[in-house]
């Protein structure tokens, strides 16, 4: 590089630039939590979409599948899977419960993760609760 | 070595390829799992193998920048390191803290793991890349602010130059953004929101400063060139990332919840992002034209050289092809990701790091360069490593463009499970490459061991 942009000018870029765009992430980042109740719904986390968070986290739902397009990519997409299975909490609860503690031969396996009835309708609460938001019509169709 | 105390890097340096070693045969264990779904079920999960490969990832690569560090600052600031014992100290408690979170992982059921660890004083657990136990996190706060006073102090007594302040900066705002790891509200939406704080703001932030000031002081010490106009050229490229990369973020904002303008936010600006990562190249290849010495190490240099063109490759070019909203609508959480995920985790962080051990641990052994047959055997491991890296993230391309032609491209989507069946060659192609991988971080290991001649001539 040239002798007139010196080394200089070059560190005022650096410190002056990242403090702009800090501050337009900052002031975009306020912005985002304004709006973000409508958009979230969040009047509807009850205790028990609280408690169905918890068992996603407990058992690391994230391990395997996708939740709004983020995690891992072993097993389907859960943000829609409420609409998928057809608007049903109990079919989501019935293929979590069925699951075979060996697997199924030469098949992805799920895990059986012996959960509780309460913890089993908490789960299926909280993807229907994230069914629901408003993710700017993605994914692409019901197969997530 | 210049000084006495930089060679606490060592133990850091060996640490970090041994838990490399452990990454990479977990990553073939669930590359073995997606072809064959049953394979170590219900022993091993998948999510348990491939928690162990990510977080296995990110020990090392920060076992590497802390090792860099204790090894580049006293050297640029002219002095001893302000407390070896300490970095002594820290290196066991982190490897050991490190070692029982993974046994953990693999010992006990996860569920039970959040319970022993009482997850529920402070939940943090069980999402991506943070699956570590609130303890372990809090362990990590700890030795990264005893690392970051040691190398402070370091400083301060001595020579401030600008590698050494952009290295600090680049540390402390790892440290900082880490803290958003303990911010998991009941509300998914601001969850996953502040959870790019830490993935995001790492790897296109701060890491960069990381890396650009690593990637500075090897070039120096191997080509001579005016420390001038690489400190120079440094300010730009990271002035750079931080102004494309910080509302470059919007790209992750697309479809989780949030508002629909940072379609465009994160678009326009994340489509700049690629610019720092080419100037890298640019650079580096720059002043090794221009250098003034021929060092004896010649492997470092190739190991330089490799980590411009595969982080351009891997996170300007491969983030690039899915970074627009309109492409990322159908892109999103597909092989895609784990395409680009791959190659620009190894061409930016694995390999800055690799060229680090690769510069200093013969000066750490006490000579200025490897014999020519030890060198020649590093070299092997770079191209097996580097093209087998290559060709996994081109068969988990090819996975992912006909994952979203048959899934979401099209108006008679298939079910998940079954397009995955029809993924298969492509998923056992990648094993392939995996374990030409792991055939190559072999001959790397290997490539310690050879003696030879005390040291090759330029
Ligand atoms: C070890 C990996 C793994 C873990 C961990 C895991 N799953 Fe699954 N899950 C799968 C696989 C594989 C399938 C597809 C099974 C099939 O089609 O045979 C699946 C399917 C599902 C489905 C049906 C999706 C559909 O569209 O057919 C639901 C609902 C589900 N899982 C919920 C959960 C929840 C809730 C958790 C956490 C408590 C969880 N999963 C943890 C692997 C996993
Ligand atoms: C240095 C080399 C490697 C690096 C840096 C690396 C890095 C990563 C990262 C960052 C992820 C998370 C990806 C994401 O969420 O998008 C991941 C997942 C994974 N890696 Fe690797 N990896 C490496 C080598 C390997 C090898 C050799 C294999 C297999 C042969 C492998 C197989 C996998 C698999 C199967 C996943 C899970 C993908 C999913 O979520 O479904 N990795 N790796
Ligand atoms: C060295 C730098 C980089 C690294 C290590 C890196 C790594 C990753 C990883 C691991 C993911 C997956 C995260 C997850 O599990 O959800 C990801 C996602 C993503 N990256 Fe990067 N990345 C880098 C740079 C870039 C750049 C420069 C761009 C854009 C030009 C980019 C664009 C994206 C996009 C758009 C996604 C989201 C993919 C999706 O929607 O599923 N990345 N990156
Ligand atoms: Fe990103």
């Amino acid at each position: 590089m040239s002798e007139v942009f010196t080394k200089t000018m070059a560190r005022n870029i650096f410190y002056g630039g990242t403090t702009f765009f800090f501050l337009l992430l900052l002031a975009l980042t306020f912005d985002t939590m304004s709006v973000l109740p409508e958009r979230d719904h969040r009047e509807n986390i009850t205790d028990q979409v609280i408690l169905g968070k918890k068992v996603w986290e407990d058992n690391n739902c994230i391990g395997c599948h996708t939740l709004l397009g983020e995690g891992a990519y072993f097993a389907p997409e859960l943000g829609n899977v409420y609409t998928r299975f057809g608007n049903s909490t109990d079919a989501i609860k019935g293929f979590i419960m069925s699951r075979p503690k060996d697997g199924i031969p030469g098949r992805r396996s799920m895990p059986q993760f012996n959960l509780s009835d309460e913890e089993l309708s908490a789960v299926a609460e909280f993807l229907k609760w994230t069914s629901e938001v408003n993710t700017a019509n993605w994914p692409p169709n019901i197969q997530g | 070595m210049q000084y006495q105390s930089q060679s606490v890097a060592k133990l850091y340096f060996i640490a970090a390829i041994g838990l490399f070693l452990g990454q990479i045969l977990f990553g073939t264990v669930i590359g073995a799992q997606y072809i064959w779904g049953d394979f170590l079920f219900p022993a091993i999960p998948f999510n348990v193998a491939r928690m162990v490969h990510t977080n296995l990832l990110i020990v090392w690569l920060l076992f590497g920048f802390m090792g860099a560090a204790y090894y580049l600052i006293p050297e640029e600031s002219e002095t001893e390191l302000f407390s070896p014992m300490l970095a002594i100290l820290m290196f066991w408690i982190f490897l050991a803290a490190g070692a029982a979170t993974i046994l953990a992982y693999l010992l006990v059921p996860y569920a039970t793991l959040a319970e022993i660890t009482m997850n529920d004083l402070l939940p943090t657990m069980g999402r991506e890349f943070l699956e570590q136990p609130t303890i372990t996190k809090i362990g990590i706060v700890v030795v990264a602010l005893s690392f970051l006073f040691n190398i402070g102090m370091t400083m301060l007594k001595g020579r401030k130059t600008v590698i050494s302040m952009i290295m600090f900066l680049g540390l402390v705002g790892l440290a900082v953004f880490f803290l958003f790891s303990f911010v998991n509200p009941h509300n998914l939406i601001e969850d996953k929101f502040w959870w790019w704080w830490v993935v995001h703001l790492w790897v296109e932030g701060v890491w960069e400063l990381i890396m650009g000031a690593m990637l500075a002081f090897v070039l120096i010490k191997t080509t001579g060139v005016d420390r001038e106009i690489i400190e120079k050229w440094l300010y730009v490229i990271i002035a750079m990332s931080l102004i494309t990369g910080l509302i470059g973020m919007g790209h992750h904002y697309y479809w989780i919840g949030t508002p629909e303008y940072w379609q465009w936010w994160g678009s326009i600006f994340s489509a700049m992002e690629p610019i720092p990562f080419f100037m890298m190249v640019l650079y580096t290849f720059n002043m090794v034209n221009q250098r003034r010495r021929e060092h004896p190490n010649k492997v470092a240099l190739l190991w330089a050289q490799g980590t411009a063109v595969m982080a351009f490759l891997g996170a300007g070019v491969w983030g690039f092809i899915h970074t627009l909203a309109p492409v990322n609508y159908y892109t999103h959480g597909t092989q895609v990701t784990a395409a680009h995920g791959h190659m620009a985790f190894y061409g930016a962080y694995v390999m800055i790091v690799l060229a680090m051990i690769s510069y200093a641990m013969p000066l750490l052994r006490g000579r200025v360069a490897n014999s020519n047959k030890a060198q020649v055997v590093e070299m092997w491991s770079f191209w097996l490593m580097t093209i087998a890296m290559v060709f996994i993230t081109l068969f988990l391309t090819a996975a992912g463009v006909l994952q979203v032609w048959l899934q979401r491209y099209t108006d008679a989507p298939m079910g998940f499970m079954a397009v995955q069946d029809k993924l298969e060659i492509f998923y056992m192609m990648r094993e392939i490459a995996g374990i030409i991988f792991l055939i190559g971080l072999g001959t790397y290991i290997y490539s310690f061991f050879v003696g030879g001649e005390e040291e090759a001539t330029a």
